[in-house]
């Protein structure tokens, strides 16, 4: 008897809690942002730090009542898949979200998937915003693609630059792993360098994705001496291992990449090795992060556990999407509106301290506004976290 | 030269020990283990977990990496192969499981330990370094001393021992081996034990120097069995020399054809295509089987 009722009590308390929940969810209606990207494998952390970004933002909205775009107020729900840093599985991700009806997509993470889905997403109505760095994604005629960071070729630039001038850097070795982004990234850095007049000493080394022991690729490198070394493209589970095996054969040198990076990585693989590592960062370093910054790592790490440095670029994206469709309702189901929105949309960057706003760019680079924002923020890691080296702005 | 033989050592020493436990399951049970990276990360991620955030001394961490891993391959062995085994003929059976396993502990590996690449305190501190001409540190000259004394004890179990003798029945002849008295359920259960466990302290040696993340699984995995191509399937010292042969290429070729770009890895498996078209028993294994 007791057992009964006990089931009954059990059975009715999820019922109530299943018609509760569904209540809640049902208050306002439920706008859909896709993401596709990796989250599995090696380049894992790249999507799942999107992902998570994405899903920790949503709550927050979803948990402080919603989203208001003209006179709606939606909840933001955050519909995922995986493409495993393949362009195949990237496209069947895009048709599910064109089959969902979504409209705007994040990702993919990656150069080879992102270019394959584009015919999906321009047939689609679907405007997506990659992180990966060909100009053909976002120059006319292409339409749909928003870079949604910073490119190696707007930021190598950048840094070489400052470190030719500040540190007296005149020679530089590039490593990339044997795939199409950091590939296409050690071509854009040789030619930013050349350009530069630093002296290229080594630039064909490459190394497996899956490597793990980086000493026997590293050796020819290191008899080039050069003054600085480029991790071309460098996933944040490579960038460790590389750095140590690098002073461990006694590079002293500069080391740098364009991508970013996590400081607890590079804590936790390289230690006290990885000191003055240059990267590439968001709104990252105490002296820039907003309040709501702050909130936000806060809300990722409850929800998750641990934070990921690399939210600190990739929390823009959705914050673009919902911002650019407040400035044009319209643009929910209609793709074409947000593309005109986009070249007058500015709203403030509520990330940053300042006056830092959020605005479509890429003019000089593509031809078009078809990249965000984000701060270029340079970051150097020192004694387990990032200092700011400087910060920039793209065009 | 010097620094190339001495890379060629220590990825062989550590390749021999991933490719171990891989050849001892396939030996004993006709299992092909596509979960054998998986397993190697689980092990990574035990030591990690222990030595890396709890603090604990490294050898204990390690020894958790092999108990953890031993239970588990017990476990997978008694509860998932052995009735696959028993209820069905057809040898892709167990391949569809192993594989689903693999994605099985992929999907655990991510919720328990997450995305992130993982690293731990240096064991040893400091770096030999004999005029330039070779650069080794120390925590790498321990790990391939260790592994090789942990190939080495494998070895003397597998010769010496009546756990040993049993398991090597059991690879030469099931049912020979069963007809002698050996208890066939029992000791193919601690053969699988002990190549997870093999996995696990191959994983807990090298996340001190490569650290270990949830992506590491699959490569690994394709990399032993590359190994165990070439020594020979099923075949304890056809692993070992599958690893050192293998390692002795990857540290000749990146030294030496570096300049030319990535064609390291195309350069072995053309060799590997050309060896096993000449050779498909590989090295030390017997044409039939």
């Amino acid at each position: 008897m007791q057992r009964r009722s006990l089931m009954k009590a059990a059975l009715t308390a999820a019922t109530l809690t299943a018609f509760g929940a569904t209540a809640a969810f049902a208050e306002n209606p439920v706008l859909k942002i896709g993401f596709v990207g990796v989250t599995s494998g090696p380049a894992a952390a790249w999507g799942i730090s999107n992902q998570r970004s994405m899903e920790a933002r949503a709550n927050w909205i979803n948990e402080t009542g919603g989203y208001t775009i003209g006179d709606t107020t939606y909840d933001i729900e955050i519909v995922s898949f995986d493409d495993q840093k393949d362009p195949k599985r990237a496209i069947a991700g895009m048709e599910k979200m064109a089959q969902e009806g979504i409209h705007y997509v994040v990702g993919p993470n990656v150069d080879d998937g992102a270019a394959a889905v584009r015919p999906v997403a321009e047939a689609n109505g679907i405007m997506y915003f990659p992180y990966a760095f060909p100009k053909s994604l976002y120059q006319a005629p292409a339409s749909n693609a928003v870079l949604g960071m910073v490119a190696n070729y707007q930021s190598g630039p950048a840094i070489y630059k400052y470190l030719m001038e500040e540190k007296g850097v005149k020679t530089v070795a590039f490593i990339a792993a044997n795939e199409s982004d950091p590939l296409s990234q050690r071509d854009g850095g040789v030619e930013a360098a050349t350009t530069l007049g630093m002296e290229v000493v080594s630039s064909n080394v490459t190394y497996q994705v899956d490597t793990t022991d980086f000493t026997p690729v590293l050796t020819p490198i290191m008899r080039t001496r050069p003054d600085l070394l480029v991790l071309s493209g460098v996933s944040p589970a490579n960038a460790p291992q590389l750095i140590r095996s690098a002073r461990e054969l006694g590079f002293e040198g500069v080391i740098s990449t364009e991508t970013a990076q996590d400081a607890g990585v590079l804590a936790e693989g390289a230690g006290d090795l990885a000191n003055g590592f240059i990267s590439v960062g968001g709104a990252s370093t105490p002296e820039l992060a907003s309040p709501m910054m702050n909130e936000f790592v806060q809300r990722y790490t409850d929800m998750f556990g641990e934070y990921n440095d690399e939210s600190n670029t990739k929390v823009y994206a959705l914050e673009y999407i919902l911002e650019t469709l407040k400035a044009d309702p319209s643009a929910i189901t209609d793709v074409d509106a947000f593309q005109t929105t986009m070249d007058t949309f500015e709203a403030p960057n509520p990330y940053m301290n300042g006056d830092a706003k959020l605005r479509y760019v890429g003019m000089s680079s593509f031809g078009q506004k078809r990249q965000v924002a984000v701060p270029l923020v340079v970051n150097v890691y020192q004694d387990g976290q990032f200092e700011t080296l400087f910060v920039a702005e793209v065009d | 030269m010097e620094q190339i033989l001495a890379n060629g050592v220590y990825l062989g020493s550590q390749y021999a020990m991933i490719a171990l436990g891989l050849t001892l399951i396939f030996a004993l049970m006709n299992v092909l283990n596509f979960a054998h990276g998986q397993m190697y990360v689980i092990g990574g991620f035990v030591t990690y977990t222990f030595y890396g955030q709890w603090g604990v001394p490294f050898v204990l961490a390690l020894v958790m990496s092999c108990v953890t891993l031993a239970i588990l391959g017990a476990l997978i062995e008694r509860y998932l192969f052995a009735p696959v085994i028993k209820g069905s003929a057809r040898e892709e059976s167990t391949m569809l499981l192993a594989a689903g396993i693999a994605f099985f502990l992929d999907a655990l590996i991510l919720i328990v330990f997450g995305e992130k690449q993982r690293g731990v305190p240096k064991i040893v501190d400091g770096v030999f370094n004999y005029d330039f001409r070779l650069i080794m540190p120390y925590d790498r000259i321990l790990i391939c001393i260790l592994a090789i004394l942990s190939i080495v004890a494998f070895i003397g179990l597998m010769q010496y021992t009546k756990t040993g003798r049993a398991l090597r029945a059991l690879a030469q002849d099931r049912t020979a081996a069963q007809l002698m008295g050996v208890n066939v359920d029992r000791y193919s259960m601690i053969g699988f034990a002990l190549g997870a466990m093999l996995a696990g302290l191959v994983g807990g040696l090298l996340v001190t120097i490569t650290g270990v993340n949830l992506g590491m699984g699959g490569p690994t995995s394709i990399k032993a069995f590359m190994m165990v191509m070439i020594g020979g399937a099923g075949v304890i010292s056809g692993a070992i020399w599958g690893g050192i042969i293998l390692g002795f290429m990857e540290a000749f070729g990146l030294a030496y054809l570096a300049q030319y770009g990535d064609i390291t890895y195309l350069l072995i498996f053309i060799s590997l295509m050309i060896f096993l078209a000449i050779r498909p028993q590989g090295l030390m294994g017997k044409p039939w089987g």
